[in-house]
């Protein structure tokens, strides 16, 4: 728990300079909410000034960015003008789909990519070892969001396996298991597109973390042991090579939100990802900086379950930070 | 007394870099059932290859000429069962992310065909034996929650759990300070003892090895110099690189366990 | 032996760098090759690819050339990869060099901004950065390295950590060196072997970034890139996938040469190493 309560407190500086670095972006656009409401509903220049006096737009800037401050105190995101909604609404709307998506994505990558990479990690050197090595050094070449498209003429277009398209059957009066399925079809290829890149990068941890293992005192010792090969390669070799991975997770998080914007953009799947390729397309600058704070302790939140994760498997991890 | 173990016209040579390393040449003794042998010789004698090769540990792409023969047992050993083995240094040969109880209990399911429930209790009877205070909590410890003294003691319970015939001692005692040293060397001699082991003592240090050993064998180049009675060759040596060895203040590497030095 | 020898020995290295080989010939040869504004109209729209041997692989939905437009695609895969590694490594090894030489509140202050860019999801944060600013070749290369530029200032700092106390850095302040002019004429150079060492990861990243804000129709309007061609193909995925599947077999070729090429240097320098 003193782990828990040091990562909270360390979090609060990074989230702050997030928060005056999406600010300054956001100083950075031209032109403003107004603009862009009065683009969209049309106004006169009395509107105009009427319209930034209610929101706070014609004080100076270190008073805005105190107002900005002071409304995320409150969570308070602000208002979306193409959604006409609040933007804390809108994002909470699109998350779950998102989480979902991230989350089976990670569950596929890194529970494929460790399992092929203690088959390939089990014997260093063999065939399978190689193969499997060049074979995921290939798929980490492959965009997501062109695997997404090929993935789509394949199995969607000629095979007609997954839809290709949305995270559910609209309006198909689907509830309890039966929607649960539906929507596990339409996620497989999003799945598949945003987690292989990843399943390959978990497999080359994986392999090279088994190698470094292998060459350990207490892996000759646990041969000395006359235990068998079996338990050997997962208790001893396996078990250990797994930690690198675990912190592997906690960094990739950003990486893999990042992904699944144009994932989610490719699958139409009305997520964070999509959200924000909506905000960029109507320039709703304060929704695109929304979302990118939510995503930023999204990611936090990700890292600290990782580094709880990670007390759990390394025993050794709870020693130094207490004599630290 | 029986022979346990005969080497015979023993090479090891490692590949590597194009190049082959012979790193042991011609090494042949005999061992015998409850027998205290001392291997003796710097760094690169070829001591521990002696030691991996009897446990048929060396690592790939190494070439071995010769026997090593067990004949009381008719047939091929079993590493845990048959032979015991410990390492230098206790806090690289202990799994860090598995209790201290899992390890040991390991090798007894292994060996000695129990259950993990029962095997956890055969390895606190163990812990008991090599004397580390509290067996039970012990079990559930990690190795870095021990002192380096007591991670080797464990490391002992593994390697006695099955009650092998053989214990290989590779400096087992050199990464431990002075005091917890005796302490361990006192451990091995009491079990070897009891339980009627023969003991390979793998030492660099002669001072240390002449106290606990019937017999030492002195390794230099990969090639056994002389072998004999222990007291024999600390009084009356007939190889000079072993006279020179005693002289070098009985230690090579590190202070011995008799010199002054040591402890001050 | 050399470097290069010992490059050209493990088969992956070759074959890496005969991709990235034939990827800079391509770059080169587009507009001698293919001198007319490949964006321009061609042929027939929607050709197939090997049906016309003046369009080998066809057209697009506005009868451009695909190969004409691959050809000059290299060149702002190519332009935007090296670019936006070369500024992430400028950017880094600077704010990593000066945290770890300066220490104290400087080095807190400037990891803490690092943690910061490495919360934010990078892509996202290129996507705003491009629809804040509007899209240019140039604001592409900054916005791909506004997310790429932690790794480096993470690897330059902790080098430069342990370079600070050698003799020729102590000997640097004893000649009464100002303390920047050390940060960056002694330290920074013997810091930087380990950062180049990530550069094929971030050029792979950068292209890969770069193909991602194009087909979102976030990249450079006036320049040819392949995932705009990959974007435009979409449109007609169903009756002509070749159109979405070349650009991005070509996309996959280059990322997993620069990886090949990469993997193959740092293990001959690693080996060159070893022998020395």
């Amino acid at each position: 728990m003193l782990l828990l309560r040091r990562r909270l407190i360390g979090a609060i500086p990074v989230l702050l300079i997030v928060v005056v670095g999406t600010f300054l972006l956001l100083e950075a656009a031209p032109g403003d909410a107004v603009d862009a409401y009065v683009g969209m509903t049309g106004g006169d220049a009395g509107l105009i000034a009427e319209l930034r006096q209610t929101w706070g737009l014609d004080q100076p800037a270190l008073a805005r960015l105190a107002a900005y401050l002071w409304s995320l105190a409150h969570l308070d995101l602000g208002y979306s003008v193409t959604f006409s909604r609040p933007i804390r609404d809108v994002i909470l709307e699109r998350l779950p789909n998102t989480l979902l998506l991230m989350g089976s994505a990670t569950a596929l990558s890194f529970g494929a990519g460790s399992l092929l990479g203690i088959v390939a990690g089990a014997r260093p050197g063999s065939f399978r070892d190689r193969f499997l090595s060049i074979g995921s050094l290939a798929l980490y070449a492959v965009p997501g969001f062109w695997l997404g498209l090929v993935l789509t003429v394949l199995f969607s277009v000629q095979l007609r396996w997954f839809p290709s398209s949305g995270i559910e059957t609209i309006a198909s009066g689907k509830a309890g298991v039966s929607r649960a399925l539906d929507i596990a079809q339409h996620l497989v290829l999003p799945v598949a597109a945003l987690g292989i890149i990843y399943l390959a990068l978990y497999l080359r941890v994986m392999r090279a973390g088994m190698a470094e293992i292998w060459r350990m005192d207490f892996v000759l010792a646990a041969r000395a042991k006359g235990i068998s090969r079996r338990r050997i390669v997962w208790r001893h070799v396996a078990r250990n090579a797994l930690l690198p991975l675990v912190t592997m997770l906690g960094l990739q998080s950003a990486a893999m939100l990042g992904g699944s914007v144009v994932i989610e953009s490719v699958f139409s799947i009305p997520g964070l990802g999509r959200l924000a390729q909506e905000a960029v397309g109507s320039r709703d600058t304060p929704l695109l900086l929304g979302i990118i704070l939510v995503s930023a302790v999204l990611v936090i939140l990700i890292n600290l379950v990782v580094d709880m994760l990670y007390a759990v498997l390394d025993p050794r991890v709870g020693a130094s930070e207490e004599s630290a | 007394m029986s022979v346990r173990l005969t080497v015979e016209k023993l090479g090891v040579s490692y590949r590597g870099d194009g190049r082959e390393t012979e790193v042991l040449k011609d090494v042949s003794f005999e061992l015998r059932a409850g027998e205290r042998l001392a291997i003796i010789g710097e760094s690169g004698s070829g001591k521990s290859t002696l030691a991996l090769a009897i446990a048929g540990l060396l690592p790939a792409g190494s070439r071995v000429d010769g026997n090593v023969r067990w004949p009381e047992l008719g047939r091929q050993p079993i590493n845990g069962r048959d032979l015991g083995f410990v390492f230098q240094d206790p806090s690289s040969s202990l799994n860090p992310v598995l209790t201290i109880g899992e390890q040991i209990a390991e090798v007894v399911r292994a060996h000695l065909g129990m259950a993990w429930r029962e095997a956890y209790a055969h390895a606190e009877m163990l812990l008991g034996r090599v004397r580390l205070p509290d067996p039970a909590s012990a079990l559930r410890a990690f190795p870095h929650q021990l002192s380096g003294g007591q991670r080797q003691r464990v490391a002992i319970a593994e390697a006695i759990a099955a009650r092998p015939s053989l214990l290989i001692a590779d400096e087992a005692t050199s990464a431990l300070d002075t005091i917890v040293q005796a302490d361990i060397v006192k451990l091995i001699e009491e079990l070897v003892v009891e339980d009627g082991v023969s003991l390979m003592f793998i030492s660099h240090d002669i001072a240390l090895a002449s106290q606990i050993a019937d017999r030492i064998a002195v390794f230099r180049h990969g090639r056994l110099v002389e072998i004999g009675e222990a007291e024999q060759i600390v009084d009356a040596p007939r190889e000079a690189y072993t006279k020179s060895l005693l002289a070098a203040h009985m230690g090579l590497d590190t202070p011995s366990l008799l010199s002054p030095e040591a402890v001050a | 032996m050399s470097l290069l020898r010992r490059f050209l020995r493990t088969p992956e290295a070759v074959a890496g760098a005969l991709i990235l080989a034939a990827l800079v010939a391509m770059a080169l040869a587009a507009p001698l090759l293919f001198p007319r504004d490949p964006l321009s109209i061609a042929g027939p729209a929607l050709l197939p690819p090997f049906q016309d041997w003046s369009l080998p692989l066809g057209t697009d939905r506005l009868g451009r050339d695909v190969l004409a437009e691959l050809f000059h695609g290299a060149r702002t895969s190519i332009a935007v990869g090296l670019a936006a590694a070369a500024t992430s490594i400028a950017i880094g090894a600077t704010i990593g060099t000066l945290a770890g030489f300066a220490g104290g509140l400087t080095d807190e202050v400037l990891m803490r901004i690092t943690d910061a860019f490495q919360t934010v999801p990078g892509f996202l944060l290129a996507l705003a950065f491009v629809s804040v600013v509007g899209p240019s070749l140039a604001v592409v290369v900054i916005a791909i390295a506004l997310g790429a530029w932690t790794g480096p200032a993470r690897v330059a700092r902790a080098e430069v950590l342990s370079i600070r106390e050698r003799d020729y850095v102590a000997s640097a302040r004893v000649i009464g060196m100002h303390p920047l002019e050390i940060a960056f004429r002694e330290v920074l150079p013997n810091a930087l072997p380990p950062v180049l060492a990530l550069s094929s990861i971030i050029v792979a990243a950068a292209i890969l970034v770069e193909a991602a804000l194009s087909f979102l129709g976030l990249g450079d309007p006036n320049r040819v890139t392949w995932g705009g061609m990959i974007a435009e193909g979409r449109a007609v995925l169903r009756s002509a996938p070749f159109l979405s599947i070349i650009p991005g077999i070509a996309l996959v070729l280059t990322v997993l040469g620069v990886y090949l090429a990469g993997e193959g240097f740092v293990e001959a320098s690693a080996a060159r190493k070893r022998q020395s």
